[in-house]
């Protein structure tokens, strides 16, 4: 039997491989949008009428296989989530795993006996079922995380199954806006696996990092920094759900110009030029705009995550690990800015516009872990100051668990 | 016996009183100008199912079909300031297929209500996702497997250039312009066209294409007498 520290320790790389798996599914979004083909999949849950996971592989055909590829990895974030949310429960979870195993099981064989032509569906959730059914005999679990931690993992599952529904509803309703929130969301909820993985670390349950003080200057820079990251993404996924292509064809200049002309006459010149060779929708002037905004933004990021690195540096110095992070951060939103660029140069050649993609949620994601542990560290210094005021004002009561300001 | 026999002599005339009153409307488009060249569809070649369709050359788009005299096909051309007359539903279907994984005929025109059937002659499935932007017609997209049954379309109100593409072979894309009225064609690749039946008199033409853009001539339809247009768009 394995120690509660050892299945802690395991249950921490379970949520790295989880995040990990999440980034993967992000770049199998990414491949999608990036050649057109959301919709080259009609239906939903199902593939052309097949479950799922029955789906022939001679049939993934052209656009097909980016789009079955997504939703069977997407399937597997989440089967990933369910597991990482019960282990958060640790121990306490093995009456769940056997029940609710029992149930799928129950409901899986009850499926095939009364619907045999859904014989497919019901493999799926027998499967499921039996999979909870023997992790509960073996099932050690661990301690349970912390109340919160537990309940971020309920929210990472909610958070998964609102994304696939909202997949699902942008397929079968045919609506590009509910594209945009399902790129949002997904970029959320890269941020949330990572913090969870972050979380349940034995680097976050011991460690702090040094110079603290000068650290706490910096959390308000770091925030900021990754707020705009955030709506950089946001207005990033907005211009790829509107699936007209490159609504700018040039860079740095904007048809050749500092600021494009965007009145309808010019919008019609532009339209009339372009020899798409893909189905992409007319461009807009209000795309152009949705453009031009994305580059302005683009300047003002490189400017604050610079900044923070910069800051971090003349206080903290080269050898701290703040530093390493935020120049790794500065890192990759430079080599943001280089694939923005060439995905223009490229007429946006989908595998630079899904790296695109993949490196805005690696620098978000990176943003976020750096404000959560500068954050804490802030709050850290808060309750040590308050410590010390306390002492002070109390110089007579019997002196508790001494703390450094300097940790 | 003698009324009826008047009324069907009666009715003959009247009927050819309006075969003699309408219109034909005849004429040529041409480019002015050289036009763009086209791309190369790589998307298409490096498929491994529909490439092989495609054992030559790499195809390209098709956005400028021109004669050696600039005779330019795949213009709409029609009575602008007339609506209300469609005869769709009673009109026989307007025909697209997919062939060699491209749509042919890439632009198609018709009336409201009419209908479109798309058929699939190709070795491989293709769905096809009819984009309108008008309120009143319906986005669809629909599925279709090789030799399977045709698929048919129509739409409720006029739009020009409704997309149709499909989404597991991105380069497939064509446009099908809608009119509630029956007065339109589409120039062949000669250049030529020929609107009937047009009621006498006067109108103005447009001729659209999806890159030339747009021309309009006033014209005048007299009884019975054909009427020449020729229009020419400037290359871009």
């Amino acid at each position: 039997m394995l120690s509660d520290s050892a299945v802690n320790r395991a249950r921490h790389w379970f949520a790295v491989l989880t995040a990990a798996a999440t980034l993967g599914l992000i770049l199998a979004g990414g491949l999608v949008t990036s050649h057109g083909v959301g919709m080259s999949v009609p239906d939903w849950p199902n593939t052309y009428g097949y479950n799922l996971f029955f789906f022939p592989i001679s049939k993934w055909a052209g656009g097909i296989f980016y789009e079955h590829s997504h939703r069977l990895v997407a399937s597997g974030v989440g089967l990933l989530t369910v597991i990482l949310a019960i282990w958060l429960h640790g121990r306490a979870a093995r009456p769940l795993l056997r029940w609710g195993g029992g149930l799928l099981s129950g409901a899986g064989l009850g499926l095939w006996g009364v619907m045999p032509g859904r014989w497919s569906d019901a493999v799926v959730v027998l499967a499921v079922g039996v999979a909870g059914l023997a992790a509960s005999v073996v099932w050690s679990g661990g301690e349970p995380a912390p109340k919160w931690l537990r309940r971020l993992g309920i929210l990472a599952v909610v958070a998964v199954i609102a994304q696939g529904v909202l997949g699902g509803l942008r397929v079968t309703q045919i609506r590009d806006e509910l594209g945009i929130f399902h790129a949002a969301l997904a970029q959320a909820f890269f941020c949330l696996m990572c913090a969870i993985a972050l979380f349940t670390s034995p680097w976050w349950a011991k460690r702090r990092p040094a110079d603290t003080a000068a650290a706490r200057c910096l959390a308000p820079c770091y925030v900021t920094a990754s707020c705009l990251i955030l709506a950089q993404l946001v207005l990033g996924a907005t211009m790829r759900h509107q699936h007209a292509g490159l609504a700018i064809p040039d860079f740095p200049l904007a048809y050749g110009k500092v600021w494009p002309d965007t009145d309808p006459a010019a919008v019609e010149r532009y339209n009339q030029r372009r020899m798409e060779i893909v189905a992409v929708r007319p461009i807009t002037g209000f795309q152009i705009e949705l453009q031009m905004a994305h580059r302005l933004l683009a300047t003002v990021v490189v400017a604050a995550v610079f900044f923070c690195a910069w800051q971090t540096f003349a206080r903290l110095g080269r050898n701290n690990l703040w530093s390493v992070l935020t120049l790794g951060w500065a890192g990759l939103i430079s080599l943001q800015v280089i694939l923005g660029a060439v995905t223009i140069w490229s007429d946006k050649a989908a595998d630079i516009a899904t790296a695109h993609v993949f490196v805005g949620a690696l620098s978000l994601a990176l943003g976020s872990l750096i404000c959560i542990v500068s954050i804490r560290t802030a709050l850290d210094i808060m309750k040590v100051k308050a410590a010390f005021d306390a002492a002070r004002e109390a110089p007579d009561q019997p002196p508790g668990p001494r703390i450094s300001a300097a940790n | 016996m003698k009324n009826i026999a008047t009324s069907i002599v009666l009715a003959a005339l009247a009927a050819g009183l309006c075969a003699v009153q309408a219109g034909e409307i005849t004429g040529k488009i041409t480019l002015k100008g050289t036009a763009p060249k086209e791309r190369d569809i790589t998307p298409l070649k490096e498929d491994p199912t529909c490439g092989k369709l495609h054992p030559g050359p790499v195809p390209t788009t098709r956005f400028y079909v021109v004669g050696a005299a600039g005779e330019l096909a795949d213009v709409v051309v029609s009575l602008e300031g007339v609506s209300g007359k469609s005869k769709g539903e009673a009109a026989a279907p307007a025909v697209m297929d997919q062939k060699t994984c491209l749509y042919v005929p890439q632009i198609l025109a018709v009336q409201t209500g009419q209908k479109i059937t798309v058929k699939n002659s190709d070795p491989v499935m293709h769905n096809v996702h009819a984009q309108p932007a008008t309120t009143g017609n319906k986005e669809e997209n629909k599925v279709q497997m090789p030799n399977s049954e045709d698929l048919n379309f129509s739409f409720a109100k006029p739009e020009e250039f409704v997309k149709f593409k499909c989404d597991v072979h991105p380069w497939m894309f064509a446009w099908v312009s809608v009119f509630d009225h029956p007065y339109f064609a589409v120039s062949k690749a000669d250049g030529t066209f020929k609107i009937s039946d047009v009621p006498p008199g006067k109108y103005t033409l447009k001729a659209i294409h999806r890159k030339a853009g747009a021309a309009t001539q006033e014209i005048e339809v007299k009884d019975g007498a054909p009427t020449t247009v020729t229009l020419a768009l400037d290359a871009k």
